[in-house]
C-alpha cells in the first residue's frame, strides 16, 4: 500500500514530467508533441534530449541553479544559526512551558504563506516599518535599501523555513539525558567544552533533519524571490515559473524541473548511503 | 597476629579528606540540608542512607560541585571548595543513571575524563586498558553503551568514573537498576575495587542492606539532618534513637517509665503484666520515659515459662515464614504485638508453633538499647 502512494504520487507526475521534458515545444493544446495520439511507439521515436543540451547552452540556467544553491545554502546555515538556539531553550524550558512554546512556533503555519510574505514587504521597504522604527531611534539617517535585494530573500527564506529546522532538533534535544551534560562536567569539560563534545553529537540527526527540510524546499523557492527578491535575484525557481508560464516552453521548463530533482536526489542518496554504513559499522 | 582495625574517625590526629561544616542548603523556602557538620576520612567507604529526599541526593551534588551550600563551609583535603566548578575538583561522580555517552564506544566513555586533561596518548591508552581489566570489561571495549547489558553499563560508569583517579569517587544509587542477584554480586566487586584503588568512596542509597554491606560507616539521614553517624554494626546494635532503630532493620518498641534498679539497669513498665529489665550506658532519671528497642531475632520463643529475666506470656497472632528465618507475631494480654524472629536451621521439621498458641517470649536484660527519643 506505501508502494502504492508513491507511486501515484510521485513515480507516475515524474515520468510525465520526464516524458514533457523530451518533447518539442508546439503551438497546440497540450503545448508540446508529440503525443500518445500519434501511438506508442512513434510517440517514443520522436523524444530526444535536445532540451537538457539547450539548458547547458546558455548561461542563464547554469547561473540560476548556482545562484539558487548559494541562496538554499547560505539560508539553511542562517536558519540553523537561528533555529538552533531556539529549540535548544526549548528543549531546556520548563515542561509546562514546552507545549505553549511549541504552539508559538506552530501558529504561523495558521495563516496565509503568501500573506505573511506579503507582511514582509510591509516590513522591509523604504517606507516600512522597520526603517521607520531605525530612523526614529536615530540609529541610520538614510532608509536601508532591503526590499528587492538578496538580503530580503535570505530573511524571507529563513523567517519561512526555520519552524522546519527547529522542530527536528528541539526533538533531539528534549530526548538528551541532563545527566550526560553533568558527568561530562564532572570529567573535567567546560559548560562550553561539554556542548560541542556531547550535545551537539547527540542532536546530529536533527541538526542534518532540519538542513534537509530547510535546503530541499529553499532550492526550489518560487514565491519568496520573486515577492522580496525584485529582478536582481536569481533562482531557478523563479526561472522554471517564467518558462512554464511567460514562454510557454513546456518541454524546457519540465527539463529544468528534472535537474533539480537530480540536485536534490544526490545529497539525499549521499546521506543515506552514510547513515546505512554507519548503522552496518555499529553492528 | 595484631590486625589494625581502620577507624581513623577514632584517631583525633586524622585530619578528614572532606569536611562540612555547619552547611545549609536551600532551595527557595524548603531546607535540603539543615546545618550539616560531618567528617569523611581517607580510603572510607562511607554510605549516606535515608528515605527519598532526605537530603542525601542534594549532599552528592554539592560533593560533585553541581550545588553550592547556602550557608557554612565544605572542604576537600583542607582546601574550602565552595564555588568550585565540578569540571575542576578532584572528585567524580557515578551516575544514577550511569549517564553514558551513548554516542562514544566504551573505550571513549572511559577515556573521556583522561583525554579533558589532555593526558599523553600512550599514558591515556594504558590507563583506559587498566580500568577495563580492572572492571573486567576488555571484551567490550569498542562497544556502544546500548550494545552492552546493564549489568557491563554499570561497570563502564564506575570505570569511567575512577579513570581520572579522583581523590573522591560518588555513587549515586550505583547498584539501583540492577536486579538483586547482580547488586550482590556487584556490591562486593565494589567493595574490592573500593579496596585495590585506596579511593573514598561516598555512595548514597536508600537501601539499608547495601549501606550495611560496603560501608565502613553508615549516616542516617533524615529530613535535611544526619540522625546518626556510625559503623554498621554500631548503627545496628546501638543505635541512638527510635528513628534509626526503625529505619535499619526490624524492632520492637517497648514505651514507657524508666526506674532505675541497679548500676546501669533500669525497669521499664511498658503497660505489661511486670516492667521489664534492661542495661543501658545511657542514664535515666527516674520516671523519664524510655524507649526499650529489641531486634526481633534476640527474642526467643518457648512453649512453657523460661528462667530468663524478661519473659512475657502471650499468644501467636501470625506467623512470617521466610525460607531461612521464621518470624512469630506474638499479642501480649496488653495489646502491644512483639515480633520474635527463629532461624530455621532444620530442613523438615513439625513446626512448634502454630497461630493462637500460647507462648513465652523471652529476652536477656542486655538484648535491647534504652532509647530516650
Amino acid at each position: 500500500m506505501p508502494y502504492f502512494w508513491l507511486l501515484a504520487l510521485f513515480l507516475i507526475p515524474f515520468l510525465i514530467v520526464f516524458k514533457i521534458s523530451l518533447s518539442d515545444a508546439a503551438l497546440a493544446i497540450p503545448p508540446y508533441m508529440p503525443t500518445m495520439k500519434e501511438g506508442l511507439g512513434a510517440m517514443l521515436s520522436q523524444l530526444d534530449f535536445e532540451n537538457f543540451v539547450f539548458l547547458t547552452e546558455d548561461d542563464l540556467y547554469w547561473k540560476a541553479y548556482l545562484s539558487s544553491l548559494k541562496i538554499a545554502f547560505i539560508s539553511t546555515v542562517f536558519a540553523l544559526l537561528v533555529g538552533y538556539p531556539i529549540a535548544y531553550a526549548m528543549a531546556r524550558a520548563p515542561t509546562e512551558w514546552r507545549a505553549t512554546l511549541m504552539m508559538l512556533i506552530i501558529l504561523p503555519f495558521w495563516t496565509s504563506f503568501l500573506i505573511r510574505v506579503y507582511a514582509w514587504v510591509g516590513i522591509l521597504s523604504t517606507e516600512g516599518l522597520l526603517n521607520r522604527f531605525l530612523l526614529w531611534i536615530g540609529i541610520i539617517g538614510d532608509p536601508l535599501i532591503i526590499l528587492n535585494t538578496s538580503t530580503a530573500v535570505y530573511i524571507g527564506i529563513v523567517y519561512t523555513y526555520v519552524p522546519f529546522m527547529i522542530l527536528p532538533i528541539y526533538a533531539a534535544l528534549e530526548r538528551l539525558d541532563e545527566s550526560l551534560i553533568e558527568a561530562a562536567e564532572d570529567l573535567g569539560c567546560s559548560r562550553m567544552k561539554a556542548f560541542w563534545l556531547i550535545t551537539i553529537p547527540l542532536s546530529k540527526g536533527g541538526i542534518i533533519a532540519g538542513c534537509f527540510l530547510v535546503f530541499i524546499p529553499a532550492l526550489g523557492e518560487f514565491v519568496i524571490p520573486s515577492l522580496l527578491g525584485g529582478s536582481g535575484t536569481l533562482m531557478i525557481g523563479k526561472v522554471l515559473f517564467e518558462e512554464f508560464f511567460s514562454n510557454r516552453d513546456w518541454p524546457v521548463a519540465s527539463a529544468v524541473a528534472v535537474i533539480l530533482l537530480i540536485i536534490l536526489i544526490i545529497p539525499i542518496i549521499l546521506f543515506q548511503r552514510n547513515e546505512q554504513r554507519q548503522q552496518e559499522a555499529e553492528q | 597476629m595484631v590486625e589494625t582495625v581502620f577507624a581513623p574517625w577514632e584517631d583525633p590526629n586524622a585530619s578528614p579528606l572532606i569536611s562540612f561544616k555547619n552547611v545549609t542548603k536551600r532551595f527557595g523556602s524548603f531546607v535540603a540540608i539543615d546545618d550539616l557538620t560531618l567528617d569523611i576520612y581517607e580510603q572510607e567507604f562511607f554510605a549516606l542512607l535515608g528515605p527519598s529526599g532526605c537530603g542525601k541526593t542534594t549532599m552528592m551534588r554539592m560533593l560533585a560541585g553541581f550545588e553550592n551550600p547556602s550557608e557554612g563551609s565544605m572542604s576537600l583535603s583542607g582546601q574550602d571548595i565552595a564555588g568550585i566548578p565540578p569540571n575542576k575538583r578532584a572528585v567524580n561522580m557515578m551516575f544514577q543513571s550511569y549517564a553514558l555517552f551513548p554516542h562514544l564506544s566504551v573505550w571513549e566513555n572511559i577515556a573521556f575524563g583522561l583525554r579533558r586533561d589532555g593526558v599523553a596518548k600512550d599514558v591515556l591508552s594504558a590507563r583506559v586498558d587498566e580500568m577495563l581489566k580492572l572492571t573486567r570489561l576488555e571484551k567490550f571495549a569498542r562497544r556502544k553503551p546500548h550494545q552492552i547489558s546493564g549489568g557491563q553499563r554499570q561497570r563502564v560508569a564506575l570505570a569511567r568514573s575512577l579513570a581520572k583517579a579522583p581523590k573522591l569517587l560518588l555513587l549515586d544509587e550505583p547498584l539501583g537498576a540492577l536486579d538483586k542477584k547482580l547488586r550482590q554480586d556487584t556490591q562486593f566487586e565494589l567493595m574490592d575495587i573500593q579496596e585495590k584503588t585506596g579511593t573514598t568512596f561516598v555512595i548514597v542509597t536508600h537501601d539499608q542492606e547495601e549501606a550495611m554491606t560496603v560501608a565502613s560507616r553508615v549516616a542516617v539521614m533524615d529530613e535535611g539532618r544526619i540522625v546518626q553517624v556510625a559503623t554498621p554494626q554500631k548503627i545496628y546494635e546501638a543505635p541512638d534513637s527510635i528513628y534509626v532503630a526503625d529505619f535499619i532493620g526490624d524492632v520492637n518498641i517497648l514505651t514507657g517509665p524508666v526506674k532505675a534498679t541497679g548500676d546501669d539497669t533500669y525497669s521499664v513498665d511498658y503497660g505489661g503484666e511486670a516492667p521489664v529489665i534492661a542495661t543501658s550506658e545511657r542514664s535515666f532519671s527516674d520516671g523519664q520515659i524510655g524507649h526499650l528497642a529489641i531486634r526481633p531475632e534476640k527474642i526467643a520463643i518457648h512453649s512453657d515459662r523460661p528462667a530468663a529475666p524478661n519473659a512475657v506470656q502471650g499468644k501467636v497472632l501470625d506467623i512470617a515464614y521466610l525460607g531461612n528465618l521464621s518470624t512469630y507475631y506474638v499479642e501480649l494480654p496488653n495489646g502491644k504485638i512483639i515480633k520474635a524472629q527463629t532461624a530455621n536451621t532444620r530442613r523438615i521439621s513439625r513446626r512448634a508453633f502454630t497461630w493462637e498458641d500460647p507462648v513465652w517470649v523471652s529476652w536477656s536484660a542486655t538484648a535491647g538499647v534504652l532509647l530516650d527519643q
